[in-house]
Protein backbone atom coordinates (compact mmCIF):
# COMPACT_ATOMS: atom_id res chain seq x y z
CA UNK A 1 0.00 0.00 0.00
CA UNK A 2 1.56 3.54 -0.72
CA UNK A 3 -0.87 5.42 1.17
CA UNK A 4 -2.13 5.50 4.75
CA UNK A 5 -5.87 6.61 4.52
CA UNK A 6 -7.69 4.43 7.19
CA UNK A 7 -6.81 1.26 9.46
CA UNK A 8 -9.66 -0.28 7.61
CA UNK A 9 -6.96 -1.20 4.58
CA UNK A 10 -4.94 -3.01 6.93
CA UNK A 11 -4.47 -6.77 7.07
CA UNK A 12 -3.39 -8.35 10.42
CA UNK A 13 0.15 -9.04 9.11
CA UNK A 14 0.15 -5.28 8.01
CA UNK A 15 -0.81 -3.53 11.21
CA UNK A 16 1.65 -6.32 13.57
CA UNK A 17 4.68 -5.75 10.80
CA UNK A 18 4.04 -1.69 11.90
CA UNK A 19 3.68 -2.59 15.73
CA UNK A 20 6.98 -4.36 15.41
CA UNK A 21 8.70 -2.21 13.31
CA UNK A 22 7.54 0.71 15.56
CA UNK A 23 9.15 -1.92 18.74
CA UNK A 24 12.72 -2.10 17.10
CA UNK A 25 12.59 1.61 16.53
CA UNK A 26 11.58 2.24 20.20
CA UNK A 27 14.11 0.15 21.19
CA UNK A 28 16.41 2.15 19.47
CA UNK A 29 15.63 5.26 20.29
CA UNK A 30 16.24 4.08 24.21
CA UNK A 31 19.48 2.80 23.49
CA UNK A 32 20.35 6.35 23.02
CA UNK A 33 20.67 6.81 18.73
CA UNK A 34 18.58 9.65 18.35
CA UNK A 35 19.18 9.70 14.65
CA UNK A 36 18.41 7.10 12.36
CA UNK A 37 19.33 7.01 8.56
CA UNK A 38 16.59 5.07 6.62
CA UNK A 39 15.35 8.65 5.51
CA UNK A 40 18.36 10.75 4.66
CA UNK A 41 17.28 12.90 0.85
CA UNK A 42 13.68 12.15 1.60
CA UNK A 43 10.95 15.25 2.23
CA UNK A 44 7.98 14.98 4.33
CA UNK A 45 5.28 17.70 4.09
CA UNK A 46 3.39 18.11 7.44
CA UNK A 47 0.33 19.72 5.61
CA UNK A 48 -1.96 20.82 8.39
CA UNK A 49 -5.51 22.61 7.82
CA UNK A 50 -6.45 21.97 11.38
CA UNK A 51 -5.22 23.08 14.71
CA UNK A 52 -2.71 19.88 15.93
CA UNK A 53 -0.12 20.13 18.55
CA UNK A 54 0.50 16.41 19.31
CA UNK A 55 0.19 15.10 15.74
CA UNK A 56 1.86 17.39 14.21
CA UNK A 57 4.87 17.66 16.74
CA UNK A 58 4.98 13.81 16.58
CA UNK A 59 4.94 13.23 12.79
CA UNK A 60 8.10 15.70 13.00
CA UNK A 61 9.57 14.22 15.39
CA UNK A 62 9.28 10.80 13.64
CA UNK A 63 10.22 12.35 10.34
CA UNK A 64 13.77 13.76 11.90
CA UNK A 65 14.60 10.56 14.13
CA UNK A 66 14.91 8.99 10.14
CA UNK A 67 16.56 10.96 8.88
CA UNK A 68 13.93 12.74 6.72
CA UNK A 69 13.68 16.79 5.74
CA UNK A 70 10.57 17.97 7.03
CA UNK A 71 8.85 20.90 5.79
CA UNK A 72 5.86 22.32 7.85
CA UNK A 73 3.10 23.68 6.49
CA UNK A 74 0.00 25.10 8.73
CA UNK A 75 -2.87 26.47 6.69
CA UNK A 76 -2.92 29.17 8.86
CA UNK A 77 -0.48 32.26 7.61
CA UNK A 78 -0.01 30.75 4.29
CA UNK A 79 -1.37 31.23 0.75
CA UNK A 80 -4.73 28.94 2.02
CA UNK A 81 -5.70 31.99 4.00
CA UNK A 82 -5.46 33.60 0.75
CA UNK A 83 -8.34 31.10 -0.74
CA UNK A 84 -5.80 29.03 -2.01
CA UNK A 85 -7.08 24.93 -3.07
CA UNK A 86 -6.09 22.16 -1.78
CA UNK A 87 -5.35 21.38 -4.75
CA UNK A 88 -2.69 24.23 -6.00
CA UNK A 89 -1.50 23.44 -2.46
CA UNK A 90 -0.66 20.00 -3.61
CA UNK A 91 0.81 20.91 -6.94
CA UNK A 92 3.08 23.27 -5.34
CA UNK A 93 4.10 21.00 -2.86
CA UNK A 94 4.92 18.19 -5.83
CA UNK A 95 7.09 20.83 -7.52
CA UNK A 96 9.45 21.14 -4.54
CA UNK A 97 9.49 17.67 -4.26
CA UNK A 98 7.49 16.24 -1.53
CA UNK A 99 7.90 12.54 -0.74
CA UNK A 100 5.10 11.95 1.58
CA UNK A 101 2.40 14.30 2.69
CA UNK A 102 0.85 13.83 5.82
CA UNK A 103 -2.67 16.04 6.07
CA UNK A 104 -4.80 16.79 8.58
CA UNK A 105 -7.78 18.45 6.80
CA UNK A 106 -11.15 19.12 8.68
CA UNK A 107 -13.46 17.43 6.01
CA UNK A 108 -13.86 13.48 5.80
CA UNK A 109 -12.44 12.09 2.78
CA UNK A 110 -9.67 14.92 2.02
CA UNK A 111 -6.74 12.75 2.10
CA UNK A 112 -8.59 10.04 -0.15
CA UNK A 113 -9.01 12.70 -2.73
CA UNK A 114 -5.39 13.99 -2.42
CA UNK A 115 -4.23 10.35 -2.32
CA UNK A 116 -5.99 9.51 -6.09
CA UNK A 117 -6.27 12.80 -7.30
CA UNK A 118 -2.86 12.78 -9.76
CA UNK A 119 -1.99 16.08 -8.24
CA UNK A 120 1.03 14.25 -6.42
CA UNK A 121 3.27 11.52 -6.97
CA UNK A 122 4.44 10.84 -3.08
CA UNK A 123 2.83 8.90 -0.65
CA UNK A 124 -0.08 10.55 1.39
CA UNK A 125 -0.73 9.58 5.05
CA UNK A 126 -3.69 10.26 6.79
CA UNK A 127 -2.90 12.39 10.22
CA UNK A 128 -7.11 12.76 11.03
CA UNK A 129 -9.35 13.63 8.18
CA UNK A 130 -12.81 15.56 9.39
CA UNK A 131 -14.84 12.98 11.55
CA UNK A 132 -13.46 9.98 9.61
CA UNK A 133 -9.78 8.41 10.20
CA UNK A 134 -6.97 9.24 12.44
CA UNK A 135 -5.04 5.69 11.71
CA UNK A 136 -1.73 6.21 13.17
CA UNK A 137 -3.84 8.00 16.53
CA UNK A 138 -5.21 3.86 16.27
CA UNK A 139 -2.02 2.62 15.51
CA UNK A 140 -0.64 3.78 18.33
CA UNK A 141 -3.46 2.65 21.02
CA UNK A 142 -2.39 -1.14 19.35
CA UNK A 143 0.88 -0.67 20.61
CA UNK A 144 0.09 0.57 23.63
CA UNK A 145 -2.33 -2.24 24.08
CA UNK A 146 -0.36 -4.70 23.10
CA UNK A 147 2.54 -3.54 25.41
CA UNK A 148 0.16 -3.49 28.39
CA UNK A 149 -1.93 -6.40 27.46
CA UNK A 150 0.56 -8.59 25.26
CA UNK A 151 3.72 -7.90 26.67
CA UNK A 152 4.69 -6.41 23.00
CA UNK A 153 4.43 -9.13 20.56
CA UNK A 154 1.63 -10.47 18.29
CA UNK A 155 -2.07 -9.22 18.43
CA UNK A 156 -4.74 -8.52 20.79
CA UNK A 157 -7.27 -11.62 20.49
CA UNK A 158 -9.22 -11.52 23.27
CA UNK A 159 -8.49 -8.39 24.83
CA UNK A 160 -11.64 -6.12 25.58
CA UNK A 161 -11.41 -2.57 24.99
CA UNK A 162 -14.15 -0.03 25.72
CA UNK A 163 -14.29 3.17 24.22
CA UNK A 164 -16.25 5.82 25.61
CA UNK A 165 -17.73 9.22 24.91
CA UNK A 166 -18.14 11.60 21.35
CA UNK A 167 -18.41 8.19 18.74
CA UNK A 168 -19.83 10.38 16.51
CA UNK A 169 -17.18 13.07 15.48
CA UNK A 170 -14.35 10.74 16.57
CA UNK A 171 -12.10 9.97 13.93
CA UNK A 172 -10.24 7.99 16.47
CA UNK A 173 -12.74 5.78 17.34
CA UNK A 174 -13.76 4.85 13.88
CA UNK A 175 -10.24 4.55 12.75
CA UNK A 176 -9.99 2.04 16.48
CA UNK A 177 -12.74 -0.07 15.73
CA UNK A 178 -11.56 -1.08 12.86
CA UNK A 179 -7.75 -1.94 13.20
CA UNK A 180 -8.98 -3.68 17.31
CA UNK A 181 -11.15 -5.92 15.17
CA UNK A 182 -8.46 -6.73 12.88
CA UNK A 183 -6.39 -7.53 15.81
CA UNK A 184 -9.16 -9.87 17.29
CA UNK A 185 -10.20 -7.44 20.02
CA UNK A 186 -13.58 -7.14 21.34
CA UNK A 187 -14.61 -3.15 21.51
CA UNK A 188 -17.14 -1.81 23.36
CA UNK A 189 -18.74 1.82 22.56
CA UNK A 190 -20.25 3.68 24.84
CA UNK A 191 -22.09 7.09 24.59
CA UNK A 192 -25.17 8.62 25.10
CA UNK A 193 -27.56 7.98 22.00
CA UNK A 194 -26.89 11.56 20.76
CA UNK A 195 -23.12 10.97 20.56
CA UNK A 196 -23.15 7.53 18.29
CA UNK A 197 -23.11 7.69 14.63
CA UNK A 198 -25.80 6.86 12.21
CA UNK A 199 -25.46 3.11 11.25
CA UNK A 200 -23.91 2.36 14.17
CA UNK A 201 -25.55 -0.96 14.93
CA UNK A 202 -23.80 -1.96 11.96
CA UNK A 203 -20.02 -1.76 13.48
CA UNK A 204 -18.35 -4.48 14.36
CA UNK A 205 -18.63 -3.33 18.02
CA UNK A 206 -21.30 -3.64 21.16
CA UNK A 207 -22.72 -0.88 21.75
CA UNK A 208 -24.13 0.59 25.06
CA UNK A 209 -25.19 4.52 27.00
CA UNK A 210 -24.13 2.62 29.86
CA UNK A 211 -20.88 3.18 30.99
CA UNK A 212 -20.53 1.14 34.19
CA UNK A 213 -21.67 -2.07 32.52
CA UNK A 214 -19.26 -1.43 30.12
CA UNK A 215 -16.53 -1.02 32.04
CA UNK A 216 -17.04 -4.63 33.82
CA UNK A 217 -14.47 -6.93 32.25
CA UNK A 218 -13.01 -4.35 30.34
CA UNK A 219 -9.03 -4.62 29.92
CA UNK A 220 -8.67 -1.19 28.63
CA UNK A 221 -10.69 2.37 28.53
CA UNK A 222 -10.31 5.10 25.77
CA UNK A 223 -11.67 7.95 27.08
CA UNK A 224 -12.59 10.09 23.68
CA UNK A 225 -12.63 14.35 24.04
CA UNK A 226 -16.00 16.21 24.04
CA UNK A 227 -14.95 17.76 21.06
CA UNK A 228 -16.91 21.67 21.69
CA UNK A 229 -15.60 23.05 18.61
CA UNK A 230 -17.72 20.36 16.88
CA UNK A 231 -20.85 20.64 18.70
CA UNK A 232 -22.88 23.25 16.86
CA UNK A 233 -26.23 21.49 18.41
CA UNK A 234 -27.13 20.70 21.94
CA UNK A 235 -26.10 16.82 22.41
CA UNK A 236 -26.52 16.59 25.78
CA UNK A 237 -28.12 18.93 28.50
CA UNK A 238 -25.02 20.01 30.33
CA UNK A 239 -21.26 18.71 30.75
CA UNK A 240 -22.23 18.34 34.53
CA UNK A 241 -24.59 16.00 33.57
CA UNK A 242 -22.62 14.13 31.03
CA UNK A 243 -19.54 13.98 32.96
CA UNK A 244 -21.44 12.42 35.90
CA UNK A 245 -22.93 9.65 33.00
CA UNK A 246 -19.87 9.32 31.29
CA UNK A 247 -16.94 10.54 33.08
CA UNK A 248 -14.43 7.77 34.37
CA UNK A 249 -13.24 8.38 37.75
CA UNK A 250 -11.67 5.70 40.40
CA UNK A 251 -14.30 4.06 41.43
CA UNK A 252 -15.71 3.27 37.92
CA UNK A 253 -11.90 2.64 36.64
CA UNK A 254 -11.78 -0.25 39.80
CA UNK A 255 -14.98 -2.14 37.77
CA UNK A 256 -12.16 -3.24 35.15
CA UNK A 257 -10.28 -6.42 35.08
CA UNK A 258 -7.13 -6.47 37.10
CA UNK A 259 -4.12 -5.18 35.31
CA UNK A 260 -6.27 -2.64 33.37
CA UNK A 261 -5.20 0.64 31.22
CA UNK A 262 -6.52 3.73 31.15
CA UNK A 263 -5.98 5.68 27.86
CA UNK A 264 -6.67 9.23 26.44
CA UNK A 265 -5.95 10.49 22.69
CA UNK A 266 -5.58 14.14 23.99
CA UNK A 267 -5.68 17.13 24.46
CA UNK A 268 -8.23 15.81 27.74
CA UNK A 269 -10.74 17.55 29.41
CA UNK A 270 -9.91 17.38 32.91
CA UNK A 271 -13.27 17.06 35.27
CA UNK A 272 -15.22 16.48 32.21
CA UNK A 273 -14.73 12.79 30.48
CA UNK A 274 -11.61 12.27 33.09
CA UNK A 275 -10.98 13.20 36.89
CA UNK A 276 -7.43 14.65 37.41
CA UNK A 277 -6.67 11.61 39.71
CA UNK A 278 -7.91 9.12 37.42
CA UNK A 279 -5.64 10.72 34.33
CA UNK A 280 -2.42 11.18 36.60
CA UNK A 281 -3.13 7.36 38.39
CA UNK A 282 -0.56 4.69 37.85
CA UNK A 283 -3.46 3.07 35.25
CA UNK A 284 -2.73 5.96 33.39
CA UNK A 285 -0.82 5.51 29.97
CA UNK A 286 -1.58 8.80 28.77
CA UNK A 287 1.49 9.64 28.68
CA UNK A 288 3.00 6.69 27.12
CA UNK A 289 0.99 7.28 24.07
CA UNK A 290 2.37 10.73 23.37
CA UNK A 291 5.94 8.42 23.44
CA UNK A 292 4.48 5.64 21.32
CA UNK A 293 2.85 8.12 18.80
CA UNK A 294 6.61 8.64 17.90
CA UNK A 295 7.56 5.22 17.61
CA UNK A 296 4.69 3.81 15.44
CA UNK A 297 4.93 7.05 12.77
CA UNK A 298 8.72 6.28 12.82
CA UNK A 299 7.11 3.06 11.94
CA UNK A 300 5.09 3.93 9.18
CA UNK A 301 7.05 6.55 7.28
CA UNK A 302 10.20 4.01 7.23
CA UNK A 303 7.71 1.27 5.78
CA UNK A 304 6.09 3.91 3.09
CA UNK A 305 9.63 5.53 2.40
CA UNK A 306 12.47 3.42 3.35
CA UNK A 307 12.79 1.21 0.48
CA UNK A 308 12.00 1.72 -3.49
CA UNK A 309 8.35 1.17 -3.03
CA UNK A 310 6.09 0.87 0.44
CA UNK A 311 5.98 -2.48 2.05
CA UNK A 312 2.62 -2.20 3.56
CA UNK B 1 15.25 -17.61 -9.11
CA UNK B 2 14.91 -21.48 -8.09
CA UNK B 3 17.41 -23.64 -6.91
CA UNK B 4 18.51 -26.81 -7.39
CA UNK B 5 19.11 -29.43 -4.94
CA UNK B 6 22.08 -28.63 -3.52
CA UNK B 7 24.76 -30.03 -2.44
CA UNK B 8 26.06 -30.05 1.51
CA UNK B 9 29.26 -29.08 2.59
CA UNK B 10 30.03 -29.14 5.87
CA UNK B 11 27.26 -30.80 8.06
CA UNK B 12 26.59 -30.44 11.52
CA UNK B 13 30.07 -31.80 13.20
CA UNK B 14 31.51 -29.74 10.79
CA UNK B 15 30.07 -26.67 11.97
CA UNK B 16 30.69 -27.44 15.43
CA UNK B 17 34.26 -28.70 14.39
CA UNK B 18 34.80 -24.99 13.11
CA UNK B 19 33.24 -23.20 16.03
CA UNK B 20 35.95 -24.97 18.61
CA UNK B 21 38.22 -24.20 15.87
CA UNK B 22 37.16 -20.32 15.98
CA UNK B 23 36.65 -19.56 19.44
CA UNK B 24 40.18 -21.03 20.05
CA UNK B 25 41.69 -18.36 17.56
CA UNK B 26 39.41 -15.89 19.19
CA UNK B 27 41.28 -16.30 22.66
CA UNK B 28 44.67 -16.66 21.17
CA UNK B 29 44.58 -13.46 18.92
CA UNK B 30 42.96 -11.47 22.13
CA UNK B 31 44.78 -12.87 25.19
CA UNK B 32 42.22 -14.19 26.69
CA UNK B 33 38.89 -12.59 25.53
CA UNK B 34 38.73 -11.03 28.37
CA UNK B 35 37.98 -7.60 27.29
CA UNK B 36 35.97 -9.11 24.10
CA UNK B 37 32.18 -8.08 23.26
CA UNK B 38 30.64 -10.81 20.38
CA UNK B 39 27.84 -8.92 18.02
CA UNK B 40 25.62 -11.25 16.19
CA UNK B 41 24.49 -9.63 12.86
CA UNK B 42 20.51 -10.87 12.84
CA UNK B 43 19.28 -13.64 11.95
CA UNK B 44 22.00 -16.63 11.97
CA UNK B 45 24.96 -14.28 13.07
CA UNK B 46 23.00 -14.06 16.38
CA UNK B 47 22.82 -17.58 16.63
CA UNK B 48 26.94 -18.35 16.14
CA UNK B 49 27.64 -15.73 18.52
CA UNK B 50 25.79 -16.93 21.11
CA UNK B 51 27.57 -20.27 20.15
CA UNK B 52 31.09 -18.92 20.11
CA UNK B 53 30.55 -17.23 23.74
CA UNK B 54 29.39 -20.30 24.98
CA UNK B 55 32.52 -22.27 23.82
CA UNK B 56 34.79 -19.40 24.88
CA UNK B 57 33.50 -19.14 28.26
CA UNK B 58 33.58 -22.73 28.37
CA UNK B 59 37.26 -22.88 27.85
CA UNK B 60 37.61 -19.62 29.86
CA UNK B 61 35.98 -20.53 32.52
CA UNK B 62 33.99 -16.85 32.61
CA UNK B 63 31.42 -15.78 30.76
CA UNK B 64 31.91 -13.60 27.53
CA UNK B 65 29.52 -10.77 26.75
CA UNK B 66 27.48 -11.20 23.71
CA UNK B 67 24.71 -9.25 21.68
CA UNK B 68 23.25 -8.02 18.15
CA UNK B 69 23.55 -5.65 15.36
CA UNK B 70 20.82 -5.27 13.15
CA UNK B 71 22.33 -3.25 9.87
CA UNK B 72 18.61 -2.82 7.83
CA UNK B 73 18.67 0.69 7.97
CA UNK B 74 22.22 1.34 7.00
CA UNK B 75 22.93 -0.79 3.87
CA UNK B 76 22.97 0.87 0.91
CA UNK B 77 21.08 -1.07 -1.21
CA UNK B 78 17.76 -0.07 1.37
CA UNK B 79 16.39 1.79 -1.84
CA UNK B 80 16.51 -0.98 -4.19
CA UNK B 81 13.82 -3.42 -2.62
CA UNK B 82 10.90 -2.52 -0.27
CA UNK B 83 11.66 -1.68 3.21
CA UNK B 84 12.46 -4.48 5.07
CA UNK B 85 11.21 -5.29 8.58
CA UNK B 86 13.92 -4.32 11.43
CA UNK B 87 15.67 -6.99 13.54
CA UNK B 88 16.27 -6.65 17.07
CA UNK B 89 19.61 -4.63 18.73
CA UNK B 90 20.76 -6.03 21.84
CA UNK B 91 23.33 -4.20 23.59
CA UNK B 92 25.53 -5.60 26.27
CA UNK B 93 24.90 -3.71 29.56
CA UNK B 94 28.72 -2.79 29.69
CA UNK B 95 27.73 -1.41 26.24
CA UNK B 96 30.55 -1.37 23.48
CA UNK B 97 32.50 1.95 24.10
CA UNK B 98 36.63 0.89 24.53
CA UNK B 99 35.41 -2.97 24.39
CA UNK B 100 37.02 -5.48 21.52
CA UNK B 101 34.15 -5.72 19.08
CA UNK B 102 33.88 -8.77 17.60
CA UNK B 103 31.04 -9.02 14.69
CA UNK B 104 30.02 -12.57 13.89
CA UNK B 105 27.82 -13.46 10.81
CA UNK B 106 27.33 -16.82 8.80
CA UNK B 107 28.41 -15.45 5.02
CA UNK B 108 31.36 -13.43 4.30
CA UNK B 109 30.36 -12.43 0.34
CA UNK B 110 30.41 -8.62 -0.85
CA UNK B 111 31.27 -7.13 2.62
CA UNK B 112 27.93 -4.32 2.08
CA UNK B 113 26.70 -5.89 5.33
CA UNK B 114 29.98 -6.04 7.11
CA UNK B 115 30.39 -2.15 5.97
CA UNK B 116 26.53 -1.34 7.44
CA UNK B 117 27.27 -2.72 10.24
CA UNK B 118 30.24 -0.74 11.12
CA UNK B 119 28.25 2.36 11.03
CA UNK B 120 25.21 0.79 12.97
CA UNK B 121 27.64 0.10 15.66
CA UNK B 122 29.56 3.86 15.51
CA UNK B 123 26.13 4.73 16.52
CA UNK B 124 26.64 2.79 19.99
CA UNK B 125 29.93 3.88 20.84
CA UNK B 126 33.56 4.15 20.52
CA UNK B 127 34.88 0.22 20.39
CA UNK B 128 38.93 -0.02 21.19
CA UNK B 129 38.97 -2.29 18.26
CA UNK B 130 36.25 -4.10 16.04
CA UNK B 131 37.48 -7.11 14.19
CA UNK B 132 35.34 -9.57 12.10
CA UNK B 133 34.43 -13.42 12.54
CA UNK B 134 32.71 -15.20 9.83
CA UNK B 135 31.73 -18.85 9.53
CA UNK B 136 32.17 -18.89 5.91
CA UNK B 137 33.85 -16.89 3.27
CA UNK B 138 32.99 -17.40 0.15
CA UNK B 139 34.96 -14.71 -1.79
CA UNK B 140 33.60 -12.02 -4.43
CA UNK B 141 34.36 -9.08 -2.22
CA UNK B 142 33.02 -5.53 -3.33
CA UNK B 143 34.66 -3.70 -1.09
CA UNK B 144 37.86 -3.13 0.96
CA UNK B 145 36.87 -5.63 4.03
CA UNK B 146 38.22 -9.05 4.74
CA UNK B 147 37.75 -11.61 8.26
CA UNK B 148 39.70 -11.65 10.78
CA UNK B 149 38.40 -15.39 12.13
CA UNK B 150 37.06 -17.55 8.85
CA UNK B 151 35.09 -21.12 10.18
CA UNK B 152 35.95 -22.21 6.31
CA UNK B 153 36.93 -20.69 2.93
CA UNK B 154 34.24 -21.74 0.39
CA UNK B 155 35.08 -20.73 -3.25
CA UNK B 156 32.27 -20.22 -5.22
CA UNK B 157 30.72 -18.77 -8.61
CA UNK B 158 29.26 -15.48 -8.05
CA UNK B 159 25.79 -17.83 -9.81
CA UNK B 160 26.00 -20.43 -6.61
CA UNK B 161 24.17 -19.46 -3.60
CA UNK B 162 25.12 -20.55 0.03
CA UNK B 163 22.84 -21.34 2.74
CA UNK B 164 23.52 -21.89 6.73
CA UNK B 165 21.16 -23.80 7.87
CA UNK B 166 21.82 -23.79 12.05
CA UNK B 167 19.29 -25.58 14.43
CA UNK B 168 18.28 -22.54 16.38
CA UNK B 169 15.85 -21.10 13.14
CA UNK B 170 15.92 -24.24 10.98
CA UNK B 171 15.90 -28.07 11.19
CA UNK B 172 19.39 -28.85 10.72
CA UNK B 173 22.84 -27.65 11.40
CA UNK B 174 24.26 -27.63 8.07
CA UNK B 175 25.60 -25.44 5.03
CA UNK B 176 24.19 -25.98 1.29
CA UNK B 177 25.56 -24.72 -2.23
CA UNK B 178 23.15 -24.15 -4.78
CA UNK B 179 23.23 -23.37 -8.19
CA UNK B 180 21.03 -20.31 -9.18
CA UNK B 181 19.15 -21.27 -12.27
Amino acid sequence: MKHLLSTADLTRDDAILILDTANQLAQATSQGVGKLPPLRGRTVVNLFYEDSTRTRISFEAAAKRLSADVINFAAKGSSVSKGESLKDTALTLEAMGADAIVLRHGSSGAANTLANSGWISGSVVNAGDGTHEHPTQALLDAYTLRRHLREGAGDLAGATVTIVGDILHSRVARSNVHLLKTLGANVRLVAPPTLLPFGVDTWDADVSYDLEDALVGADAVMMLRIQQERMNAAYFPTIHEYSQRYGLNQVRVNLMNQGSIVMHPGPMNRGVEITSEVADSPQSVIVEQVTNGVSVRMAVLYLMLGGNEATV
Amino acid sequence: MTHTQGRVVLDSADISRALTRLAHEIIERTQGAQNVTLMGIPTRGVALANRLAQRISEIQGSPVEVGAIDVTMYRDDLRMQPARALLPTVLPDAGIEGRLVILVDDVLYSGRTIRAALDALSEHGRPQAVQLAVLVDRGHRELPIRADYVGKNLPTAKTESVQVQLSEHDEIDQIVIRQAS
